[in-house]
């Protein structure tokens, strides 16, 4: 049976980075995708302004996934389609992936596991809303995939609740395919998208977006025939009295996504609560040696740019990782005396945890491996609350190791930083407090 | 005096576009762009947009599509109603012109993937 260095499970935009940064160095590449056709949920992302940072250009999804498929495959990467991964055994000297596909039940064997499941929506179920369960009820991404895949219309007169990104692209979409979106319901006092679209989808077409007001109740049997909705106070609880009625044959919700870690949590690989993807390092290494994880799978990004920058990340690290195992076991390298059941071999890590405080929504990688920091790695992190000005700041050992001020922070935008360590004099057993400090 | 949003990168500028005698006067964008993107917002308002065109294959029902440039504000809804009107009977690459010079606006409707 053939022995891959890297096997890749997921197709989209993070694993496909992810599997060609793998064979670029050197690496034997499989992945794996349960659907038909590589691009993930790029293929139904049918609007423009993907690649703006990596390729300064305004290209469609299905464009920018075209460009990294068209390098896949003058790659020659080994990919199977339509399989999906059912089990993940660990062995002494790697993987056994077990999948399904046409041909029945297959068996791969890996070095290294690359973890690019993408993420899901939040479903109707995981929102509180009472009345009765009729049709019309989507999830933004489902309501995409009809119109933008299939071609077929889901709504006449709408109501979207949640201002997430799908939520608006989905507002204006809908528009322009002649359906009136009477409204964007927003439980929290901020909107959660990008300022951008909030000015290209929303108020170019004229569709109201309304803060601190959430949808409470639908009606109907067959079909919806409308929603309630109220306004919420401080700890967004709907306030009685401020019902209001509107008639409507299709509520989309934007509500939310969840990295997808199922397969993860299956080895038990740690996640973070704050990002709901794997604990990793800074070569997206999981806390599991030999499984990386990539892309909206580890955090939910707002910009794919930065799910292929993470996908490249992993990608080279994991190819890295095979090498040196490979060297172990031609015996040309001595496996270090502190990492003996480590089944790859190299060096073991040295890690040291990230500790944040209530002013980050979250911070990836969450720790740092010391024996690997070489380029410098590459920080995203989401700020908890709006500030115009904000000092992203990193004590070691209760000193102040480095500064960085930032304008405009808001939690829907991410935002990326990459920082040489080398400096900051860090060991095992240094105190690593990383902040958003209000002001400039 | 005119606050407006930027749209042109991930930044989100936010912007104040002031009309004076000297021309239009624009504050708060962090690069030239902005300034371009604020005055033609006052004088032409230009956008991009995207939809999907039919096709004749049951296994890729529609095709997705956009502007190969940005057209006029006003004119997005006459265009949605060509793209609406277009179907694909053959074969066609990334890239591909759907509807060439789109009601004389100067710019074409292309295929963003392959239909095949």
């Amino acid at each position: 049976m053939t022995i891959y260095d890297v096997l890749v499970i997921g197709g989209g935009p993070g694993g496909l980075a992810a599997a060609i940064a793998a064979k670029k160095n050197g690496a034997k590449v499989l992945l794996l995708e349960r659907e038909e056709r590589l691009g993930g949920i790029l293929k139904q992302c049918i609007h423009d302004g993907f690649g703006l940072l990596r390729f300064g250009e305004k290209l469609s999804g299905p464009e920018y996934a075209g460009r990294f498929e068209d390098e896949f495959h003058a790659l020659g990467i080994a990919c199977e389609v339509r399989t999906f991964v059912t089990e993940i055994k660990k062995k002494k000297d790697g993987f056994l992936v077990s999948a399904v596909n046409s041909r029945g039940v297959q068996e791969y064997r890996t070095r290294t596991l690359i973890l690019a499941t993408g993420c899901r929506e939040r479903t109707a179920k995981q929102v509180a809303i009472h009345g009765t369960r009729p049709a019309g009820v989507f999830t933004a991404g489902c309501a995409q995939h009809f119109v933008n895949r299939m071609g077929q219309m889901p709504a006449k007169r709408c109501v979207i609740l949640g201002s997430g990104d799908i939520g608006l692209i989905m507002a204006r979409r809908l528009t322009l395919e002649g359906a009136k979106v009477l409204g964007v319901y927003e439980v929290k006092p901020e909107p959660s998208g990008l300022t951008r679209n909030l000015v290209q989808c929303l108020e170019d077409y004229d569709i109201p977006l309304y803060l601190s007001r959430t949808v409470t109740r639908v009606f109907g049997t067959e079909r919806l025939t409308g929603v309630e909705t109220m306004r919420v106070d401080d700890a967004m609880r709907p306030i009685p009295g401020t019902e209001e009625r509107i008639c409507c044959d299709t509520l989309i919700l934007s509500v939310g996504l969840i990295p997808e870690n199922e397969i993860a949590e299956s080895l038990g690989v740690p996640l973070d609560p704050k990002t709901k993807g794997p604990v990793c390092d800074n070569r997206f290494m999981t806390m599991e040696d030999g499984v990386f994880s990539c892309g909206n799978a580890m955090h939910v990004n707002d910009l794919v740019d930065y799910v292929s920058e993470s996908g490249q990340i992993a990608g080279e690290a994991a190819a890295a990782y095979a090498a040196a195992y490979a060297a172990v076991r031609a015996g040309s390298v001595k496996p270090a005396a502190d990492c003996e059941k480590n089944a790859a071999g190299r060096a073991g890590r040295r890690l040291i945890s990230l500790q944040t405080d209530g002013s980050m929504q979250y911070l990836v990688p969450q720790c740092l491996d010391l024996s690997d920091c070489g380029d410098g790695p590459v920080f995203y992190f989401r700020s908890r609350e709006s500030l115009p000005e904000g000092t992203f700041t990193i004590w070691v050992d209760g000193r102040v190791a480095y500064q960085k001020k930032f304008r405009n922070l808001k939690p829907p935008e991410m935002e990326r930083l990459q920082l040489d360590v080398a400096g900051f004099g860090l060991t095992e057993r240094s105190d690593v407090r990383i902040s958003i400090v209000k002001g400039g | 005096m005119r606050k407006l949003t930027c749209i042109i990168c991930p930044n989100g500028c936010a912007l104040l576009a002031e009309q004076t005698d000297d021309g239009i006067l624009v504050s708060g964008n962090r690069c030239p762009r902005g300034e371009e993107f604020a005055v033609s917002e006052l004088t032409h308002p230009m956008r991009t947009i995207a939809g999907t065109v039919r096709t004749i294959f049951p296994e890729m029902p529609v095709a997705p599509v956009r502007v190969s440039a940005e057209i006029p504000k006003e004119r997005i809804f006459d265009v949605m109603r060509q793209i609406n009107a277009a179907v694909i009977e053959t074969h066609m690459s990334r890239g591909d012109v759907v509807i060439a010079d789109v009601l004389g606006l100067g710019v074409d409707v292309i295929v963003t993937g392959d239909v095949k």
